[in-house]
């Protein structure tokens, strides 16, 4: 019978497997942040254990950093800066490499990892994050752990793992207007529910992913674990190598003998299936506190089927039955690992050229990382964002979870191209709704949910 | 790390009425905001701090929240619908757990990542059926003192009053519990296996070491 891509990764790197059925599996690459990055070094520094591996790992700082131009150490959130200084100190003595906060190559942890070519088809990396997943959209095994695990990685270049199940998601047909990699992974979590994964590996497949550009993949990999996913899978193909070719840690030559393998076999059977039409697919919103909660933008909102829907609803200021277009937001966020890479913000400043923001919307965009917010200023997507009366700050996780501090405030509903709409996650009180960065870009330009097309 | 063997005490049920909440993520364990210090430690007072406090800027104890509530303040077992743990990687929302005085959760499933941090911790989650879940926690509030479950990973039971629940906790997890075993210690105990199948890894795929 015919391997899965999953299981010709999860072979390769096996270093044993024990009685009780767990394994041993050898990791490539580790990837950290200050925030946890800094507690794993300590602990490991503490126990005087050395990194295995250390110039196969690096720190970044994305997780409390201030975005506000003209940054330093300081954070808006008290404590912010002791993970700053913690993770630079221990990245030091332990030999790790660092892309401080002012780095020219400094970003959110997943574009940074693409971006050098740290993460390439084959490998197997861990990082202290859980939407570590994304990378899969490039062929590696990329898994989220938490601070334990990645000292554990630290100290023995290896994870204890048992064998997670395999789950092949295939999207068939043409995508309409204005749907993206994001409204795919909306619709396929409100379909199926943000447990129903249950800890599988996903292998995204079909002429639909086929057809996606390697950043739009990224974002469809990138939600998998609000699904429950253990991490998601692409196979390699000719864009991710023209993606990955060149990149300062990816391999020169590539190996394309070896990497001409990593797809899923004909024949290879899979622990469970999911099909989607694409062609089906509308562009997408949440109304609720969970990836689940979610609707095409066109559609009312749902009457509440359970006492979570209906808690939601009450913490959204929500009625079921309203108008998803009729809801107006205080503000809106273009950033995060999920959608800040180049190609989101030119699709959004597709929208903002010779617009503006609604008046009383607060708006801000977060380029995902320095590269990213370098590349989109020059080619002037920075003057179609600030000329469109958007905010245009360094780069971080920033608003996607309050992080550093940073917030609408309390109560301010938000038109979001993050990954989460859970209770709080924006800052105390705040009503987040997600989003494509072209959705979040009309809202803000209407001053209410809205697609593209609904603007003059 | 302390090991898990059997567990009895207060278990308190994180519901909505008659309904157990259901994917209750990592940020709602503890918002980011309440992760303040480059430590394992000082985290509990932060634990359902959205929750748990009447504000964000302040301590004063919300008294619907059943944390909050005589004798639940003192409880050692969660009970929460599924997906219990979702969301977020940070492994403060164990730490806090585990310094509130949280031994176990019971639930119909969990986060993946939070599920393989508790191991990492001692802290027991325990998959249970829906139904099995809502059960208990009717037992449990009906009177909560009196019934407490006794959670035995060695015999993979829950034991509240006459009934008995079985589960099922994989045997490397449930070995590991047991044992209180301190994973990193244990790797390097077999360190040489991992020094032969990089030697034999590396020659096969000398592309993957970096470069520069």
């Amino acid at each position: 019978m015919g391997q899965t891509l999953f299981d010709k990764l999860w072979d390769r790197h096996v270093v044993e497997t024990d009685a009780a059925g767990e394994s041993l599996l050898y990791v490539d690459r580790i990837a950290m942040h200050e925030r946890t990055g800094s507690i794993a070094m300590q602990s490991l520094f503490q126990r005087r254990l050395p990194v295995r591996r250390p110039q196969h790992a690096y720190c970044v700082m994305d997780h409390t950093v201030d975005t506000r131009l003209g940054r330093s150490d300081s954070t808006q959130i008290p404590g912010g800066e002791a993970f700053i200084l913690s993770a630079r100190g221990f990245a030091g003595q332990l030999g790790v490499r660092l892309f401080d906060v002012n780095d020219e190559d400094q970003g959110i942890s997943h574009l940074v990892s693409a971006e050098q070519g740290f993460a390439v088809p084959g490998i197997v990396l861990v990082c202290p994050d859980s939407h570590t997943c994304t990378l899969g959209a490039l062929g590696a095994l990329a898994f989220g752990v938490g601070a334990s695990q990645v000292e554990h990685a630290l100290a023995t270049s290896c994870i204890r793992l048992s064998r997670p199940k395999v789950m092949r998601v295939t999207f068939e047909g043409s995508l309409g207007a204005w749907v993206t990699a994001k409204d795919m992974v909306l619709q396929l979590i409100a379909e199926h529910g943000a447990s129903a994964a249950a800890g599988a590996v996903v292998e995204y497949a079909g002429s639909t992913v086929d057809a996606l550009d390697v950043e739009a993949r990224m974002t469809l990999c990138n939600m998998a674990v609000e699904y429950s996913a253990s991490t998601a899978l692409i196979a390699p193909d000719a864009k991710t190598l023209d993606y990955v070719a060149k990149r300062p840690d990816a391999p020169n030559p590539l190996p394309l003998d070896d990497w001409a393998t990593l797809a899923s076999d004909e024949d290879a059977k899979f622990d469970d299936e999911i099909h989607v039409d694409a062609a089906t697919i509308r562009p997408r919103v949440t109304w609720g506190t969970s990836p689940e909660h979610g609707a095409p933008v066109s559609e009312c909102i749902p009457d509440p089927v359970n006492s979570d829907q209906q808690r939601a609803l009450d913490y959204m200021h929500l009625k079921p039955g309203a108008d998803l277009t009729d809801i107006t937001v205080d503000a809106a966020f273009i950033g995060s690992c999920t959608n800040a890479r180049l190609s989101d913000l030119r699709a959004a400043a597709d929208i903002l050229r010779n617009r503006r923001v609604a008046p009383g919307v607060s708006a801000v965009c977060v380029p995902g990382s320095t590269a990213v917010k370098r590349a989109a200023e020059a080619e002037g997507l920075d003057q179609v964002f600030l000329r469109a009366g958007f905010e245009w700050r360094e780069s971080g996780c920033s608003m996607c979870f309050y992080a550093g501090g940073e917030t609408f405030g309390t109560g301010k509903r938000v038109i979001t191209s993050t990954n989460r709409n859970f209770e709080g996650r924006q800052g105390p009180g705040v009503r987040s709704h997600l989003a494509s960065p072209s959705v979040v870009a009309a809202s803000a330009v209407r001053g209410a949910i809205s697609t593209p097309d609904m603007l003059a | 790390m302390e090991p898990f063997i059997e567990h009895q005490g207060i278990a308190a049920p994180l519901s909505d009425g008659a309904a157990l909440r259901a994917n209750v993520d990592t940020d709602a364990i503890i918002p980011s905001r309440e992760m303040r210090h480059v430590s394992k430690t000082s985290l509990a007072g932060g634990l359902f701090a959205n929750w748990r406090y009447l504000s964000p800027n302040s301590r004063r104890p919300n008294p619907d929240f059943i944390l909050n509530q005589t004798p639940f303040r003192d409880a050692s077992i969660l009970l929460a619908g599924e997906n219990f743990g979702c969301g977020s990687s940070r492994e403060q929302a164990v730490w806090a757990l585990s310094e509130f005085g949280v031994r176990a959760i019971i639930a119909p499933s969990f986060g993946t990542i939070f599920a393989r941090n508790c191991v990492a911790n001692g802290l027991l989650t325990v998959s249970l059926e829906t139904d099995f879940v809502r059960q208990i926690a009717r037992l449990v509030l009906q009177d909560p003192l009196r019934h407490q479950p006794r959670v035995r990973l060695s015999a993979q039971t829950i034991e509240i009053g006459e009934l008995v629940y079985a589960f099922e906790t994989p045997q490397a997890e449930r070995e590991r519990l047991l044992k209180g075993l301190d994973h990193i210690e244990s790797t390097l105990a077999i360190r040489h296996l991992i020094d032969d199948f990089e030697r034999r890894y590396h020659a096969r795929f000398a592309w993957v070491a970096i470069g520069r």
